[in-house]
């Protein structure tokens, strides 16, 4: 393996994978899907997990987190891959800590980050409006009034929609739709009036679902930093979540990749163990390898995303989250359809775990843009 | 750190005084690298020159340790030198198989006597070595060799054929897989010995290639005398020694992919198809192509680097495997590229890059990297057997 953490990192893997074993397992999973959607995550877990101090692991010492920064982070999101976990470490951790840490102004981040990592305020962020990815495609308008703000228009693809405290929506105060600047990030409580929720259940099993804001009423302080959002640090809080997802995406290939390599040494036809022909054998050497190359652009783009914003790391920072996330889903792409097929027919059964990884696998790589528009984001970084 | 700062002020002071400023920033090709030798045929005439005051130094190979002639600078140490001379764009000195492939193997199963011989010579590239490896009928089944070296007593006496043996016509020394043992499993009657190309009785043929030129030989041995003093390791050792060379040789060649760099193409593919009204590539399925190189080339760069960071002394072990692979494979993907982006000008054999670069040779060449050194479907058998388990 060409992976070295460092020791306070192998230890907080470690911790990770053990603690999620024990309490946030498949088989937790699947008791949890079976109920309503109207919970998106188990609070008795929430709470455990805030207790060993995730939700401040990405957040600076100053301000009361671990400050292992989005190496740290990636660390945990990789486990929560592996184990097929549900909690709201993406969109209050991973989305919302991120975007209060980059948006919002001094007094905002003491009031909000110091409830965010004692577990008593949850997020999901509320950014897309189509089908695909598409960052400064936003139509839903924030019309600054006399009182503060009015929201009209409607949002989709939001995770954990039915249980989070609050959103963070992305909305348009200024200019056209698809123009780069006049965007803001706004703070809106899930009880609000003329505030639709309508849940959209999804293959993966986790609760997400869209809005539809009629009229919505809010005070002036509603917008975060008190300004409309750069397009550039926009792109930067993508960045970050599409290396968060990329990290978990990663976690999801390892597993299907060890639970089919286990497969391979236990299942028989013809009088030998299927692991030991070639066609077998090959494809799983190739995606041993194809699995390396993931790791490694992972690991970089989230050293590069922890940088100091002035080195040559960071200048690579955007280029280098587009190729993880893009890698990312390529790999599991190919580890969630090869678990099935050398699974053969009890990788179709949903009572067999090998096909759960797919579901959570593609509703990760839709999240913020998939290979296809990270392929294309490269290439307009690279000015062809 | 501050002993770390110290050398690299040295290094840079030394650099600028002695490495000739017509070699600085002269993007060399591989093929063109300075590869020492009896009879040394440099392509740039300051070459030998360079050469020579790095060896002085042993920093044609920085790692190696002092008393054979080597650099013996730490892994820091030589991290700072390769940073110093990419720096002044100071090319590599030397380059040849007796610093990828033999310099390792004696180091680590030469005698002391060997080491002082051959290993200052290697350091200084004196003498150019080549791989007697394959044969006729041993390609990916090596330990099937048939070379025979009968044993008389102070000597051997070495009968039998080799093939693909890179630049036989033109290395000094040759380092040999040999049979000394016919009754035992393939494995154990293999020895590894070394002997020089004048001696009577080898004869080196080149090969014409697909791609025109003639890198390749056969070598035949007809009562070829080996002194029994010149074999590395014990009698019957040669297969650990030869699989511990091929890994160093694989991570020579997936070095290869490592020249790579995917923006570059993209340059030159804007230069020959333009943009569009929206500033994109004119060619939206070559856009496509070029970026998923640039990400796998990406990877595979930082994938190595990490490896580098992390391999101990006795390299990368099978992950050397998956280098070699992937590197080779990415290698022939790029060499696909240049005739996608170059289009009918690329198959034109007289037609030469922006940097001197013969589109049509050097792809038709590539194809050979995913079959030296192991072919790709061996580098996965490997990667199945030691890695997974399988």
């Amino acid at each position: 393996m060409p992976l070295s953490l460092t020791e306070e990192q192998e230890m907080l893997s470690r911790s990770a994978a053990e603690f999620l074993a024990d309490r946030a397992s498949i088989a937790q999973f699947r008791v949890w899907r079976e109920r309503t959607h109207e919970q998106a995550f188990d609070p008795e877990l929430w709470r455990e997990i805030v207790g060993m101090g995730w939700p401040g692991i990405a957040i600076r010492e100053s301000q009361g987190g671990a400050g292992l920064g989005f190496e740290g982070l990636g660390i945990v999101l990789e486990q929560l891959g592996r184990h097929l976990s549900v909690t709201p470490m993406n969109s209050t951790v991973l989305c919302a800590a991120t975007a209060i840490q980059l948006f919002g102004r001094a007094a905002e981040q003491a009031a909000l980050l110091p409830q965010i990592i004692e577990g008593s305020l949850t997020f999901s962020l509320a950014w897309d409006e189509r089908p695909h990815f598409d960052p400064f495609c936003v139509a839903t308008a924030a019309r600054s009034t006399a009182g503060g703000w009015l929201l009209n228009g409607c949002k989709r693809s939001i995770a954990d929609v039915s249980s989070v405290d609050r959103f963070l929506m992305v909305c348009r105060i200024t200019g056209e739709a698809s123009d780069r600047e006049g965007l803001g990030v706004f703070i809106v409580p899930r009880h609000t009036a003329r505030l639709r929720i309508e849940v959209t259940p999804m293959v993966d099993g986790r609760n997400c679902g869209e809005i539809v804001l009629d009229g919505v009423e809010l005070g002036v302080e509603a917008l975060l930093g008190g300004a409309a959002a750069p397009a550039a640090t926009l792109e930067w809080f993508a960045d970050i979540i599409n290396a968060g997802l990329a990290a978990e995406l990663l976690g999801i290939s390892e597993e299907a990749f060890a639970r089919t390599l286990r497969y391979l040494k236990d299942r028989s036809q013809f009088g030998k163990l299927i692991g030991s022909y070639q066609a077998l054998q090959h494809r799983a050497a190739n995606w041993f390898v194809e699995l390396q190359l993931a790791r490694s652009l992972v690991q970089e783009a989230l050293l590069a995303l922890d940088a100091d914003p002035a080195s040559s790391l960071a200048a690579q920072g955007p280029a280098l989250a587009s190729m993880a996330k893009a890698k990312a889903s390529q790999v599991a792409e190919l580890a969630t359809n090869e678990a099935i097929q050398m699974h053969g027919g009890i990788g179709m059964t949903d009572a067999h775990d090998i096909g759960l990884y797919i579901k959570r696998a593609r509703t990760l790589e839709q999240a913020f843009g998939d290979q296809s528009y990270h392929l294309d984001r490269l290439a307009r970084l690279g000015d062809y | 750190m501050q002993e770390l700062d110290a050398f690299r002020h040295d290094v840079r002071h030394w650099l600028e005084a002695h490495c000739p400023p017509a070699l600085r920033g002269a993007a060399i090709p591989i093929g063109d690298l300075y590869t020492g030798g009896r009879n040394p045929k440099p392509v740039h005439s300051a070459q030998p020159a360079w050469c020579a005051a790095m060896a002085s130094r042993g920093w044609t190979v920085p790692e190696w340790p002092a008393e054979y002639g080597g650099g013996g600078l730490s892994r820091e140490q030589s991290a700072v030198l390769r940073e110093e001379m990419r720096r002044i764009g100071a090319p590599t000195p030397l380059f040849s198989f007796g610093i990828s492939m033999l310099g390792p193997v004696l180091l680590k199963f030469g005698s002391e006597a060997q080491k002082r011989r051959f290993l200052p010579e290697i350091v200084r590239g004196d003498i150019r070595w080549c791989q007697g490896y394959s044969e006729p009928n041993s390609g990916s089944d090596l330990a099937s060799l048939m070379t025979r070296a009968e044993d008389r007593g102070d000597h051997y006496l070495v009968n039998g054929q080799k093939i693909w043996t890179s630049h036989g016509d033109e290395a000094d020394w040759m380092f040999c897989l040999v049979r000394t043992n016919t009754s035992v499993p393939k494995h154990e009657g293999i020895s590894f010995v070394l002997f020089d190309m004048r001696t009577p009785g080898a004869t080196a043929r080149p090969i014409k290639l697909i791609s025109g030129a003639s890198p390749f030989c056969e070598v035949f041995f007809e009562n070829v005398r080996v002194e029994k003093s010149h074999r590395v390791g014990e009698e019957g050792q040669g297969w650990v020694i030869a699989t511990y060379l091929l890994s160093h040789e694989r991570e020579m060649i997936s070095g290869l992919g490592s020249l790579i760099n995917g923006t570059t193409l993209a340059q030159r593919a804007l230069k020959i198809f333009g943009i569009d009204a929206n500033g994109k590539l004119r060619n939206g399925g070559l856009r496509h192509l070029l970026a998923r190189f640039e990400l796998d080339s990406a990877a595979f760069r930082i994938m190595l680097a990490q490896a580098a960071r992390t391999r101990n002394a006795a390299g990368m072990g099978a992950m050397a495997s998956a280098v070699k692979y992937f590197g080779t494979e990415l290698n022939k993907r790029r060499n696909e590229l240049h005739l996608d982006i170059e289009g009918a000008t690329a198959l034109q054999w007289d037609a030469r890059g922006p940097m001197g670069e013969a589109w049509a040779s050097d792809w038709l060449r590539s194809k050979g990297n995913s079959i030296e050194g192991g072919t790709s479907e061996i580098q996965l058998n490997i990667i199945a057997k030691r890695v997974l388990g399988l």
